[in-house]
């Protein structure tokens, strides 16, 4: 075996997701000099490096590896660093204030918000079965520790701990899955597993379907696909709302990243006919599912970020929906689950910043009585809510519904019309209760008011502004999502 | 650079955004009623470019103007108007800035937002009529909602949640399947604009024997639910009587229609095979909705219910003339659309003056109003006998054109005309028992005594119409007119692929 050289890493390639993770190196250091009352300099600090990450980013298109080919830099791996980049960004302007005024003082916070979002870079970029593990650690660990942040409250203790040990249980599943993989193939590397599968005849193996199935179930944990999704309530409500925003996003990038690399990428040819076996047809029952179950318990949800945490399991049904078509062989699939990521990240944080600025100081105020009258006392930010709801219910022009249609065309073209059928009409179920938080701000009289301060109200224009952009017009996004087109066999 | 006319008035009222949002100072809600008037009024006299630039002997389409819009997806910005639409554009130019004069003392809440979602759903609903890709189309149709929802949940009355949200869930739930048929349409036709769709024709019977029929039913539910068509027809008595006066005759003058229209712009010609084939199950439905809705009409105690029903009445007719697939048919059907929201438009205005005044619509709880308000009277008493389809008035054109061309269609058995027929009837008895007790009687409650006349404002709204009604009903000519070739080239094109299909 040749020993490689530094050239032969092609550093490089890798660059965007480096920085960020040595970035929250420095911060982490910078902060033990820094005062106490000077720590807004730590989010600033994070910005630049987010801001740096995004530029190397758009830097270069076509694929090239590095470490070897466990690290792959390609039109995929870009789309997802810049919606993984764009979540950290609006996550600490969320977090900005509302740390604050909560008492969230420890200064590890944004550190361990560029670490995870390293961690769901580098999912993305995945070449190899071991960098999809390393890379799932390094979104979570941090994840489960901001989940728990404020240690006096035993709430978010207790959110923090089922957290993790649940997500442990999963990362065991995952590392079980690569296990019996590297049994077949002898090779972890995922064009390895392609080739090998195509060119061994292993298309029925039940070893290989086994670790297939075993790693769907470790990244459908991450997810929040049906039925792994037991977690996700209970921690979307504990954990401070700008963590909640971050996860909700992010953790569904660096899955999705993963599992499209590891099912299209790696196991494509074992994917099979919807009907005929394969992993397809898990994943079919898996998103049909998740849309379903997702979109009925959203109903009877009182606290809204408990029913945003089922409305994003029920988005990630939604995607799953993609993720089938790609690995079908519709070239779009890939390309669809990403622009759809990207309309969640823009709607879903908007949802949450929104949240943020009507939750009260102490932490009440997430439940939808609060939300009463906010429209009547603040009319802009009703409009702001009114259209992350709409955009996540999937009206037109808004990009959540550019999102759905890009899905469904992926879908249709896949021969999955039941499946989209499916999503059709858990869309209409999910209006209800989308539309009920705009009937909450504008038409119930109510008391509800909300605190706006500029890093919040700047995150919200923002977000309100994709959602509006990037629907009306989303031929750039597209042509970036239709650069996406996993590796096929080498 | 020349400005094409169909987008003019699709940005116009957009236009008319910039006053009522930065409206500010003591004039505010005066710059901003009149700001939105200004801007439908503008836009109506731009539509009336396209009348007057219209081409009657050319079926297609005119004021084209198209551009990429996502070209990776094979969706562009495709508007333009032929015969079919043309009378549809001008009825929603015409009604918006009604409407918006209506609001001026009705609305005295959040102005600013009220005006800013007319305005945007007049862009909405004129977008629907000209849009030629149907991807564009869904967009406008689903923008429609969001608005509506809003005008009749936050300024409707007592029940306002209820009925929005009903509305709201109503409508979705229908266009969400027609979605997924449209992205099957673009899918296997390769392209989202309508001509082309159309021009090239699609055959279904390669994908499967139900396929033309699934595809046929997705577009159906979706716009019979807007008509609508009974039975599923139970959003709208909630919408209307919840409503405030110039959303109800904005859904029963503009929106009901995008039902009607949806049908003969798109399930005619892209599903011809399944239209013939079910065009007696969708004439049956109509029927019974015509009858039914004319009972039920009759029994009710509110004036606002009562012209509700009778609006799911009147365009059992509308569907029934489509369904017929005759030349005739299908021109009564259109004209009887503008009729039914000339009409129907003016007897919500007419119980929404009324309203003003008394807060209540109560039929019992009026009588000999004439005496009171006789200006108000006479204008009513024109309006509905329009709707009950007097001889020389707008309704009698079209329903007896309609029933013509049922008498006359291939596709239906005559008792369909025989049938509907009786709703004429029915329409004469519950229209008349309304104005007689409200209208007609003896002056005796004292608080009637008092009530004010029209105002020149109120008077402006209405008289309009009611000049309309005349020209209709005494002079249709030039309004066939403008439909007659594009209708025969829509049946034709039907034919065609029938014959071919064969």
């Amino acid at each position: 075996m040749d020993v490689p050289t530094i050239e032969s890493l092609n550093l490089i390639a890798a660059l965007p997701t480096m920085i960020v993770a040595v970035g929250a190196g420095v911060i982490l250091l910078i902060e033990l000099f820094l005062p106490k009352e000077e720590r807004h300099w730590l989010a600033i600090l994070s910005v630049v490096v987010i801001a740096v990450g995004l530029w190397l980013t758009f830097w270069d298109g076509g694929r090239t590896d590095a470490f070897g080919g466990m690290y792959v830099a390609d039109g995929f791996t870009r789309f997802v660093n810049i919606v993984a980049l764009g979540t950290a960004f609006f996550a600490i302007l969320m977090a900005y204030d509302y740390n604050r005024r909560r008492g969230i003082t420890r200064a590890e916070f944004y550190p361990l918000l560029l670490f995870s979002t390293s961690g769901a870079m580098l999912m993305g970029a995945a070449g190899d079965l071991v960098i999809v593990f390393i890379a799932l650690e390094l979104l979570s660990i941090p994840l489960y520790i901001m989940t728990g942040i404020r240690r006096d409250d035993p709430i978010a203790q207790e959110s923090a701990l089922k957290y993790f040990l649940l997500g442990a249980f999963a990362s065991a599943f995952l590392i079980y899955g690569i296990a019996l993989t590297y049994g077949v193939i002898g090779s972890t590397s995922l064009d390895a597993v392609l080739g090998a599968v195509t060119s061994q005849g292993l298309t029925g193996n039940p070893l290989l379907l086994l670790g297939a199935g075993l790693m769907i179930v470790g990244l459908g944990f991450k997810v929040a696909a049906v039925p792994f999704h037991m977690w996700t309530p209970d921690v979307y409500q504990g954990a401070p709302t700008p963590v909640t925003a971050f996860m909700s996003v992010a953790a569904k990038v660096g899955g999705f990243g993963a599992l499209l690399r590891v099912l299209v990428g790696a196991f494509q040819d074992l994917a099979g006919a919807p009907r005929a076996g394969g992993w397809s047809l898990t994943v079919w029952a898996v998103a049909a599912a998740t849309m379903i179950l997702g979109n009925l318990v959203a109903l009877a949800q009182r606290d809204i970020k408990r029913m945003l945490a089922y409305s994003s399991i029920a988005h990630a049904g939604y995607i799953l929906m993609a993720v089938i078509a790609a690995g079908e062989g519709v070239e779009a699939g890939a390309g669809a689950a990403l622009f759809y990521l990207m309309a969640y990240m823009f709607t879903n944080l908007g949802a949450f910043a929104i949240v943020v600025a009507v939750e009260k100081d102490d932490g009440s105020g997430t439940d939808l009585d609060s939300f009463a009258g906010v429209g009547r006392s603040n009319l802009w930010l009703g409009l702001a809510m009114a259209l992350f709801m709409l955009s996540l219910t999937g009206i037109p022009p808004l990009v959540g519904f550019f999102g759905k249609f890009y899905i469904f065309k992926a879908a249709i073209d896949a021969g999955l019309v039941w499946l989209a059928v499916i999503g059709a009409v858990t869309s209409v179920i999910s209006a209800f209760y989308y539309v009920r938080v705009i009937v909450k701000m504008f038409l119930e009289e109510g008391t509800g008011e909300a605190k706006v301060p500029w890093a919040l109200a700047l995150a919200i224009g923002m977000l309100a502004l994709g959602v509006l952009i990037t629907g009306l017009l989303p031929a750039g996004a597209l042509d970036m999502a239709e650069g996406v087109i996993l590796a096929l066999a080498p | 650079m020349e400005i094409n006319l169909v987008s003019a008035i699709l940005v116009l009222p957009l236009l008319g955004l910039i006053p009522v949002v930065f409206a500010g100072g003591k004039d505010r809600d005066d710059i901003v009623r009149w700001g939105a008037f200004i801007a439908s009024l503008v836009t109506f006299v731009v539509s009336l470019g396209l009348l007057f630039g219209f081409d009657v002997s050319d079926p297609g389409l005119q004021f084209v103007e198209i551009f990429d819009w996502i070209p990776n997806l094979g969706i562009s910005y495709y508007v333009g108007v032929d015969g079919l639409s043309i009378l549809l554009v001008l009825l929603t130019a015409f009604i918006m800035p009604l409407a918006i004069l209506s609001s001026f003392s009705a609305i005295t809440e959040r102005i600013k937002l009220y005006y800013a979602f007319m305005l945007i759903l007049e862009t909405a609903m004129l977008g629907v009529f000209v849009a030629q890709d149907l991807f564009l189309f869904y967009i406008f149709w689903e923008v429609t909602l969001v608005p509506m929802y809003f005008l009749i949940g936050i300024w409707g009355a007592e029940n306002r949640i209820y009925a929005a949200i009903k509305f709201f869930l109503y409508t979705m739930a229908g266009s969400i399947l027609m979605l997924l048929a449209i992205l099957w349409l673009g899918i296997n036709g390769g392209t989202f604009a309508l001509p082309e769709l159309i021009e090239q024709g699609i055959n279904y019977a390669a994908f499967g024997p139900a396929t033309e029929a699934l595809l046929f039913f997705a577009f159906a539910i979706a716009f019979a639910i807007k008509v609508p068509l009974w039975p599923l027809h139970s959003w709208l008595p909630d919408a209307h009587v919840q409503a405030p006066t110039a959303g109800s005759v904005i859904l029963a003058g503009i929106l009901l229609k995008m039902g009607t229209y949806g049908f003969v712009r798109f399930n005619l010609p892209l599903f011809p095979e399944a239209s013939r084939q079910y065009a007696p199950l969708i004439a049956t439905l109509a029927v019974i909705g015509i009858i039914y809705a004319a009972w039920v009409s009759y029994a009710q105690k509110d004036m606002k219910k009562l012209v509700a029903y009778s609006s799911v009445s009147h365009l059992g007719f509308v569907m029934l003339g489509i369904f017929a697939l005759t030349a005739q048919g299908v021109q009564g059907g259109i004209l009887q659309m503008i009729n039914h929201g000339l009409s129907t438009g003016g007897l919500f205005l007419m119980v929404g003056m009324l309203y003003e005044r008394r807060h209540t619509k109560l039929m019992s709880a009026f009588g000999g109003i004439w005496k009171a308000m006789p200006i108000y009277g006479g204008l009513s008493l024109i309006i509905v006998l329009s709707s009950m389809g007097l001889p020389g008035l707008n309704g009698f054109v079209g329903e007896f054109t309609i029933l013509m061309g049922a008498l006359g269609s291939n596709v239906l058995a005559m008792g369909f005309a025989v049938f509907a027929a009786t709703g004429v009837i029915l329409a004469a008895i519950y229209l008349l028992t309304m104005f007689q007790k409200v209208f007609m009687g003896p002056l005796e409650k004292e608080e009637n005594k008092a009530l004010a006349d029209l105002n020149w404002r109120e008077i402006a709204v209405l008289v309009p119409i009611v000049i309309l009604l005349f020209v209709i009903g005494l002079y249709p000519a030039p309004f066939f007119g403008l439909m007659d070739t594009a209708v025969g080239h829509l049946l034709a094109q039907m034919g065609q692929v029938l014959t071919v299909g064969r």
